[in-house]
């Protein structure tokens, strides 16, 4: 399988605590990989190395065999290829919904306006928000806002969309719209890279799922495999652990 | 009594005090929009960030500016504009054998003071702004340049506009003291107006009430410019599920209000 993103032996530090330690994993196109783990166990960090918002202390990214961080690419170039999905939704304040989705594609990618009015258009469409292309970000709920940020980044036509806990920071109400535009874009073949405490998403839509914990991978395999038959003790704990709140 | 001395004061130099006003204005005006502009490039410069990928050379060129640009604010933000205008002027005088024209030499020297207040001012917007507005304009590969001119600076120039509305009534006022290099402003040509009226109270209470007016009307004018770029507090949803055609108007997230 080709592979978009492949990790070799990835490490940050920040200053004296290992964050994350000798990470070594790919993701393939068109696969859905969701990485689960308690709060502290470097996923969010791993995510946010993979989209170079932090600089890995040591190791690679390689990205369809290139490794980003020798300066093979640019950075500005690189991330336009990678969609990414805030917690905290991190719309432009300053932009109507239609605005944040047009802004990248006319001012990194060249498009012309009209053109791109009409790729957001569609993209707001297919998270149900089209009518809302006039509403200011502070006018519309949150799980609106998270929906228009995906719509944002699939504006960009990216090669794969990185998810750092969609839901987290919605209201349990919320929670379901946002999963549902989600698993229909994991069904379209879009290549995903899932950070998220959603384990019934996990297991219904991931092809693949990795368990983090303290800084490495302990374990990654199919959900059945990682939901019902761990081989690492730690993976046990930590799902009975949440699976039971 | 009282506001018939006013009354003849005015009547006798109300063009006089115009033209202080004018001056005063024109001041203000230009030197709070070349502040301001200094102030800008100043707090872009200042929030240039450096990270591992960084070059030496804009590193230590950054450096070099910055500390340049740290001295700049740290000398005119901690000495009076009074004795600013003093020692520029004379000194230019001094240095040159030209003796500036005062109208000039104010429009300067208000603009390099407003510029090292602004410059913290806008440093302190951008800083402002919230990390994730930053995050998500590189996570879909914008520059910093890119990022500061789409979506940092439209949102840090809205915060600021509060403060720099206190700097330009500041500069409305503080003009006055540029009467120590004879700039014909309000305070200059109402002294010179006492000279001739010998009465000081009924004089400087019209220099008062004209002060007053202007601060006053750049108030006002600034917050419609703020309400203006806050953009419509309606947005109008298009379509429906039971009804594609139907628009519904939202007010500041409160229920619908009309469909047609």
């Amino acid at each position: 399988m080709d592979k978009i993103i492949e990790i070799r032996h990835l490490k940050k530090n920040f200053g004296s605590v290992e964050v994350l330690k000798d990470i070594n994993f790919s993701v393939g196109k068109g696969e859905v990989v969701c990485i689960i783990g308690a709060s502290g166990s470097g996923k969010s960090t791993l995510l946010r190395c993979i989209n170079l918002l932090e600089l890995p202390t040591s190791g690679e990214i390689l990205y369809h065999g290139r490794n980003i961080l020798d300066g093979a690419m640019s950075t500005a170039e690189y991330r336009a290829k990678m969609g990414m999905v805030f917690q905290q939704f991190n719309l432009f304040n300053n932009l109507t919904v239609l605005g944040n989705c047009v802004v990248g594609q006319v001012k990194v990618l060249k498009r012309d306006p009209q053109k791109a009015r009409e790729i957001a258009t569609r993209y707001l469409e297919q998270v149900g928000m089209a009518g809302y292309i006039n509403a200011k970000p502070s006018q519309i709920s949150g799980g609106q806002k998270q929906r228009v940020a995906i719509a944002r980044a699939l504006s960009m036509e990216p090669e794969a969309m990185l998810f750092a806990e969609p839901t987290s920071a919605l209201d349990p109400e919320m929670v379901g719209e946002v999963l549902k535009v989600m698993k229909s874009l994991a069904h379209s073949g879009l290549t995903m890279l899932v950070v998220t405490h959603e384990m019934a998403f996990a297991r219904d839509v991931a092809d693949r799922v990795v368990f983090m914990d303290d800084g490495v991978i302990v374990e990654e395999g199919s959900p059945q495999v990682i939901f019902n038959n761990p081989t690492q003790e730690r993976t046990r704990v930590f799902l009975k652990r949440i699976l039971e709140e | 009594m009282f506001f018939e001395t006013v009354g003849k004061i005015i009547a006798k130099y109300g063009p006089m005090f115009l033209q202080g006003a004018g001056t005063t204005l024109l001041i203000a005006i230009t030197g709070t929009l070349i502040g301001f502009a200094i102030g800008l490039v100043i707090g872009i410069v200042r929030t240039i960030p450096l990270d591992a990928k960084s070059s030496p050379v804009k590193r230590i060129l950054l450096k070099v500016v910055n500390t340049i640009l740290a001295v700049y604010i740290e000398v005119f933000r901690g000495t009076p504009m009074i004795v600013q205008a003093m020692v520029l002027f004379y000194g230019f005088a001094a240095a040159t054998g030209i003796s500036p024209d005062t109208t000039i030499a104010g429009i300067v020297i208000v603009s390099i003071n407003t510029g090292a207040y602004m410059a913290e001012i806008v440093r302190g917007g951008i800083l402002s702004i919230d990390k994730g507005q930053f995050e998500a304009a590189h996570s879909i590969g914008m520059t910093h340049g890119q990022t500061m001119t789409s979506i940092i600076l439209p949102q840090a120039i809205r915060n600021i506009l509060p403060a720099t509305g206190n700097e330009f009534v500041i500069n409305i006022k503080d003009t006055s003291v540029l009467n120590v290099i004879s700039v014909t402003e309000l305070f200059f040509k109402t002294s010179m107006v006492n000279a001739g009226t010998y009465k000081p109270f009924e004089t400087f209470f019209v220099a008062c009430v004209l002060y007053f007016i202007m601060t006053f009307t750049v108030t006002r004018i600034l917050r419609l410019i703020e309400r203006k770029m806050d953009g419509p507090k309606t947005f109008t949803i298009h379509g429906s599920q039971t009804v594609p055609e139907a628009e519904i108007k939202v007010t500041d997230g409160e229920k619908t209000t009309w469909i047609k």
